[in-house]
């Protein structure tokens, strides 16, 4: 599977891990006070392991090695930089460059991650992996690492999910992973991960649960945003070399948060680098039919961390609604609420329509097709292209591509495949 | 209890008498659980005395939440009935008061739920208003130790014990901090999973129970998967207490509503049917 020899460029994907800052999280996995290990004793155990083994790869210079050749020669990182004239040009202001994370392997960023815990799974001797999947590019990109490392893998997924993104579907089934429907609840990404929680609990002496987003008990949002801070650290470089200069902002869609910590991370100390983490308004923010916990939830708990979420009044909690299923998720990370509460990003939503609009958008201004969560993104950065002059940058992870979305955007366009 | 509103105290918690009381007639207490509100909060006020006159020794209230991971299909499945009858934490709250008021039932209550509609309903509120509604214990499947302190702290200053959970899998290090913060009793989960009834108990049983033993001096009930007479004699034969949840669920959804406190007081008296044979 992989060879000795040490990766010869810079190495982007270990930097996060080589060198992780001090504060974020305390050692109970808090982020000021979100976050946490709200989970059941069952799992605590296999959390404490998890937790020591992540230190200890983390500082491993063979296991940094091995994850940046992958991430170079499997994955194909750096993801490019690309300046999206035409775009920019409809924006009428500040220029727009899109990191091309829909370029990626699997064609999203969360191979990043899924690669990072499918490598440490390998290396605590887990052979058998769990994943839950909204919109099908976690479990995919799960189910592509375990089929090259020669795990064997299960992916839970909402019956709502399935449904609305068969393509990947057919394409876990292809790699060799298992699908496993969930007709609980909402039947969407929410349940999914109910379900990936309760099979962990009752496997978890063999198995390894790849969380696919910065979600989840400590320390699952620390170790996925490590993974996907690669992202960040490659476009900070990139905006240097290219541009010159640093951006003035950084736009990133938010459902559990993975792709925009990725890139806002390294950008933490950077204080005019302002960033922008852009939620799904689904029908509007007032129609109740949205996934915006940092816009309109409130403070709770769910799977295993304290963050924003959508909740009622008796705190259960509410369905999300978004055209796009990976954005379809009533809670957050962690590490946005904090980013939030703190002051240090700023948070939107934009609603299926404008995402709609700005996915057509870039199909015919650039001649790329964006995943309906990158679509968030796109049309939040034209707003914010508008509102500055042209000698400004505005960075936008284009965090998917948007292939698996053409049933869905046919049917709201009225089209038809 | 009796007092003018208002200006008494609640009583202390219930639950360490009544693990006296079962010691003392030699049996294991028998804790019984339901979920508020399933099939509906009308059945589930029928059900509570109905249990206690089968020989329940403490009762569990299961509060239902949209999103019970810790759960097998059998307790989901009644967490989202109970949520599709609009019930809330304060109907359960109700529940245990007109279990006293109004049945007598004079059993421990314990309310068994996830944490964020604690947090929702506020922590400090919760504890008073489950101890005036006559709740003695609360456990919170989604809370481990590390996360307890808050509620702990309510719990304590109001009088009501936070029962922690143990795991086939949890460390020495882990036990010695449960056993450091329970009261109450220690809930020992019989498996390494989620609660269902189960055909069978876990091997190594014994063992794990022994280690939790070295730990603590409180009383020591299993839950998760015990589902028949035989489970509670086996498993009675190791702790002083023993939960049967999803099979009682099951067992009463055979029974239209109106049936099901008789078929509940039959099936607890069944449970403990073989005690009465074995201790004769």
């Amino acid at each position: 599977m992989v060879t000795a020899v040490p990766a010869a460029d810079p190495s982007p994907m270990s930097e996060a891990l080589a060198a992780p800052p001090a504060a974020w999280p305390d050692a109970h996995g808090r982020f000021g006070q979100f976050g946490g290990q709200y989970a059941p004793e069952t799992l605590m155990p296999a959390l404490e392991e998890l937790e020591t083994a992540y230190a200890a790869a983390r500082r491993d210079p063979k296991f940094q090695d091995l994850v940046d050749r992958l991430a170079r020669d499997y994955v194909g990182r750096p993801t490019p930089l690309f300046a999206a004239n035409g775009l920019t040009a409809l924006g009428g202001g500040a220029r727009i460059w899109l990191k091309r994370e829909d370029l990626a392997h699997t064609g999203a960023h969360k191979i990043n991650n899924a690669l990072g815990q499918g490598l440490l799974a390998k290396t605590m001797g887990k052979q058998r992996i769990i994943a839950e999947t909204g919109a099908g590019q976690h479990g995919v990109a799960t189910a592509t690492v375990c089929a090259m490392l020669g795990l064997e893998c299960v992916v839970y997924m909402g019956e709502v999910d399935i449904a609305r993104q068969a393509p990947n579907v057919f394409r876990m089934k292809l790699l060799g992973a298992e699908v496993r429907p969930v007709s609980s609840g909402s039947r969407t990404l929410k349940d999914a991960t109910n379900e990936a929680i309760r099979d962990w609990v009752t496997n978890v002496e063999t198995t390894f649960y790849i969380i696919g987003s910065v979600v989840g008990m400590h320390p699952y949002p620390m170790m996925v945003r490590d993974f996907q801070a690669v992202i960040g650290h490659e476009t900070r470089r990139q905006t240097l070399e290219q541009i010159g200069t640093l951006p003035d902002a950084v736009v990133a869609c938010v459902g559990g948060g993975s792709n925009a910590i990725g890139i806002f991370y390294p950008f933490y100390p950077d204080a005019e680098v302002e960033l922008i983490g852009v939620e799904a308004a689904g029908h509007g923010l007032d129609s109740g039919r949205h996934a915006a916990p940092l816009t309109r939830g409130r403070i709770g708990v769910l799977h295993g961390s304290r963050s924003y979420l959508m909740q009622d009044d008796d705190g259960q909690v509410i369905e999300a609604h978004s055209i796009s299923a990976g954005l379809d998720y009533p809670g957050v990370g962690p590490e946005h609420s904090w980013l939030k509460d703190s002051g240090r990003a700023r948070y939107v939503a934009i609603t299926d329509a404008q995402a709609l609009e700005a996915f057509q958008t870039l199909c015919r201004t650039e001649g790329i097709i964006p995943a309906l969560e990158s679509s968030h993104a796109v049309a939040q950065a034209l707003i914010e292209a508008k509102a500055r002059p042209a000698d400004r940058h505005i960075v936008v992870n284009l965090s998917g591509r948007g292939d698996k979305d053409l049933q869905t955007a046919a049917d709201a366009l009225g089209m038809g495949l | 209890m009796g007092e003018v509103e208002g200006f008494s105290t609640p009583p202390p918690s219930r639950i360490p008498a009544a693990f006296a009381a079962a010691k003392l007639a030699g049996r294991t207490a028998l804790m019984p659980f339901v979920t508020a509100g399933y099939p509906d909060l009308a059945t589930t006020e029928r059900l509570l005395p109905a249990l206690v006159e089968g020989g329940a020794d403490l009762i569990e209230i299961g509060v239902p939440f949209s999103d019970p991971l810790a759960d097998g299909a059998t307790v989901q499945r009644a967490s989202q009935a109970a949520l599709a009858n609009g019930v809330r934490l304060t109907d359960c709250l109700d529940l245990a008061r007109t279990a006293r008021t109004k049945h007598g039932v004079t059993v421990p209550l314990i309310l068994m739920g996830y944490y964020n509609p604690i947090l929702r309903y506020g922590v400090e509120r919760f504890a008073a208003d489950a101890a005036a509604a006559g709740v003695d214990g609360v456990i919170v499947p989604d809370l481990p130790t590390e996360e307890s302190d808050e509620l702990s702290a309510a719990c304590r200053a109001h009088g009501r014990d936070l029962i922690f959970l143990v795991a086939p899998t949890s460390t020495e290090r882990r036990l010695t901090e449960v056993a450091e913060r329970a009261s109450g009793f220690v809930y020992c989960v019989a498996v390494t999973g989620i609660t269902g009834a189960r055909t069978a108990l876990a091997a190594g049983l014994a063992d794990y129970i022994a280690r939790v033993r070295r730990h603590t001096d409180l009383p020591l009930a299993i839950g998760f998967g015990i589902s028949t007479a035989a489970h509670v004699r086996a498993a009675g034969a190791l702790t002083e207490g023993v939960v049967v949840a999803s099979a009682l669920i099951d067992h009463l959804d055979t029974f239209p509503p109106d049936a099901q406190p008789a078929a509940a007081t039959a099936f607890v008296r069944g449970l403990r049917a073989h005690e009465a044979a074995t201790t004769a």
